[in-house]
């Protein structure tokens, strides 16, 4: 029987249907963070169960840490506490932890693949939502909640109902100065926040095939902003030669052995999908959002819509404006920025830092205007280093800190001032995200690092066009 | 986990869309490392501002309106995986959410905790809604077993679909954990078969 990519992965890993028909689902891979363990180890002890495959969960501290002086101890008391315990849970139950000042310390979901633990095929968990970026390497990632964390860490395994299946072709070539940050925007603008709702995504499409791995990671990423439980891209030669030669990756022969198992990974041409969706690249521009979820986009050169969409609450459409302090039908061109904040699991890689600095190498910021650069891993802040590239933020009076999840959300000492508009890299515009009051705009690395320039928002394509 | 099985209860309006889970639980109170206390939290920038005073038109702060049940607009529970979003509404005291759409990993948070999310036709939350704004001290019936949710004084009546496994889970207060554990050997089996 014809099978999609999702099929193929999810059956071979069902070690049986329970009983309802939920299926027992075999986890490769577990990641785990400071924020949402704490509660799941506190289970195993009460149960007095160790953790069943400790070879298997990888630990790291990313959402409470500071990104300066990293090597000092964290300031705020809570904050602390929190990456302590996850210390002593990590020593007293036998796990690997990246901790701060470690080599490999950095968010999640960026040191899994650059150290070549994330690879096709693969089952993958942790307790966060944009556990979705591992997809891009044609695996089966989703995030889950604390409870989900303790049974994974107690039996490897899931309980879960084998979701609905979409699939989102993207063919075409992108214009000059559109992302992939762009194409997922612009992806969610159309499905809406909830579009996803109880599906898997996969992406497809010759648009999707011409990206790097790091730029199909931002697409998988955000797939949770419609709703989707995950988002995956069937692996192929370049996904290949990206795991190629990494740490944890199969060396050699097994590599080979390995490649020849991962190129059965696609989805027969038969297979059939719940639902699919067709867009074409070349109309997506630099995306913006307006309002206070991911799926309120548009394109920097279109207006606020002047109403909330049909079957929309139009409370919930003015609370959001409101909230952001624009005008439904007004353009956002030429507004006014204080804030910039280029980071998060979305686009903190290394080719996001040097698209941004190759865009802004020899120019200055505005005055006004304050420039975050936060490296997602210490891997990715010393290949910036060695690249000259933190020398190039530092002339351009770009703030480029040590690595961590920094302004994303409003955990840690970085933090967007109330009112304060940001334009960011990150993942969510939710109110207060990125602390109490902030507007968060989300935007691609290149729109974050032209509106920097500039200190107002702009339309990037305008210095492409001029080039 | 607590049982489940049927409560009476006056109903919390929160006509919001996309209420997210970072609006829930703000990121900066997810320090704990208990599960207990989050309800203090609760929607803490809708219902305080930054000094730490009550804001009086947000609904939790409003007397007239009390009970376990909120009822929500849809694509509730959006956005990060926190659990803490639950732990926080269970918290607080209440049992049942009621919404048009719940987002998934909330609806399945929600399940393990005891906190039942129940999904409703868009035209019965409107119908419930304004049953609640005629009269706050009206009760509702969220009876599990028949999966239905009555308003006694007008006779309405709405059913829901819950998965069958979380609905004998949520009346017997079990957790996944006990059934996975007891199938270690079959996981042990299924390694050694890769
Ligand atoms: S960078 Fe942001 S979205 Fe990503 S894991 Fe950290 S907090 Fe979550």
């Amino acid at each position: 029987m014809s099978k999609t990519l999702f099929d193929k992965i999810w059956d071979a890993h069902v070690i049986k249907v329970a009983e309802g028909g939920l299926d027992v689902l075999y986890i490769d891979r577990h990641f785990i963070h400071e924020v949402t363990s704490p509660q799941a180890f506190d289970g195993l002890k009460q149960r007095n169960l160790p953790v069943f495959r400790p070879l298997q969960t990888i630990a790291t501290a990313d959402h409470n840490v500071p990104t300066k002086d990293q090597h000092l101890p964290i300031q705020e008391k809570l904050s602390r506490d929190q990456v302590e315990k996850l210390r002593e849970n990590c020593r007293e139950f036998g796990l690997e932890l990246y901790d701060l000042g470690h080599p490999y310390q950095g968010i999640v979901h960026v040191i899994g693949p650059e150290l070549g633990i994330t690879q096709p095929g693969m089952t993958i968990v942790c307790g966060d939502s944009h556990t979705s970026t591992h997809g891009a390497f044609g695996t089966i990632a989703f995030g889950i909640g604390t409870s989900q964390v303790e049974q994974v860490m107690a039996t490897q395994c899931l309980l879960q109902r084998k979701p609905k299946c979409m699939r989102i072709t993207v063919d075409g070539a992108l214009q000059d100065g559109v992302l992939s940050k762009d194409i997922i925007l612009y992806i969610i603008s159309k499905l809406t926040a909830a579009g996803g709702t109880g599906y898997f995504v996969e992406y497809a499409g010759s648009a999707i095939r011409a990206l790097s791995m790091e730029a199909r990671m931002t697409i998988c990423n955000m797939s949770i902003e419609m709703g989707a439980r995950g988002g995956l891209i069937a692996p192929d030669a370049t996904t290949f030669e990206y795991v190629r030669g990494r740490k944890f990756a199969p060396q050699g022969a097994d590599f080979e052995a390995a490649v020849s198992k991962w190129e059965q990974l696609y989805t027969d041409v038969d297979a059939q999908f719940d639902l699919e969706y067709h867009f074409d690249a070349s109309e997506i521009g630099p995306m913006l959002t307006y309002g206070t979820n991911p799926g309120m986009g548009i394109a920097v050169s279109e207006h606020v819509p002047d109403m909330a969409l049909p079957g929309d609450s139009p409370v919930s459409f003015d609370k959001s404006l409101t909230y952001m302090g624009f005008k439904a039908g007004e353009s956002l061109l030429g507004k006014t920025i204080h804030h910039v904040f280029i980071g998060s699991c979305t686009n903190s890689r290394i080719e996001d830092l040097r698209l941004v600095a190759e865009f802004i190498q020899g120019k200055q910021k505005a005055g006004h205007v304050q420039v975050m650069v936060v490296p997602g891993s210490q891997q990715v802040a010393q290949q910036a280093i060695a690249e000259g590239l933190d020398k190039i933020f530092s002339d351009a009076g770009f703030d480029f800190r040590e690595p961590g999840c920094s302004a994303c959300l409003g955990m840690n000492e970085d933090k967007i001032p109330a009112g304060a508009y940001c334009v960011s890299t990150s993942n969510r515009n939710f109110e207060g995200r990125q602390g109490p009051g902030a507007r968060t705009i989300l935007a691609s690395p290149l729109t974050a690092a032209a509106v920097a320039l500039a200190g107002k928002i702009v339309d990037v394509r305008v210095h492409f066009n001029q080039n | 986990m607590e049982k489940f099985t049927q409560i009476r209860s006056t109903a919390i309006p929160l006509p919001i869309e996309d209420v997210d889970t970072d609006q829930i639980i703000p990121a900066r109170f997810l320090k704990a490392t208990t599960r207990e206390g989050f309800g203090d939290n609760l929607f803490r920038d809708w219902r305080y501002t930054s000094d730490g005073q009550q804001k009086t038109d947000f609904v939790l702060n409003n007397p007239t309106y009390q009970g376990q049940i909120l009822v929500a607009g849809k694509n509730f529970g959006c956005g990060s995986s926190r659990e803490h979003a639950a732990w926080a509404l269970y918290d607080y005291g209440f049992r049942v959410v009621v919404s048009s759409f719940f987002a998934d990993i909330f609806r399945g948070n929600a399940l393990n905790n005891g906190l039942l999310p129940v999904q409703v036709t868009p035209e019965a939350l409107h119908a419930i809604l304004q049953a609640i704004e005629q009269d706050p001290a009206t009760d509702f019936v969220v009876d599990l077993e028949n999966q239905t949710f009555t308003l006694p004084a007008t006779g309405l009546e709405a059913s829901f679909d819950i998965d069958p496994f979380r609905k004998i889970c949520m009346i017997n207060g079990y957790d996944d954990i006990d059934y996975l554990l007891s199938l270690k050997s079959e996981i042990e089996a299924f390694e050694h078969a890769q």
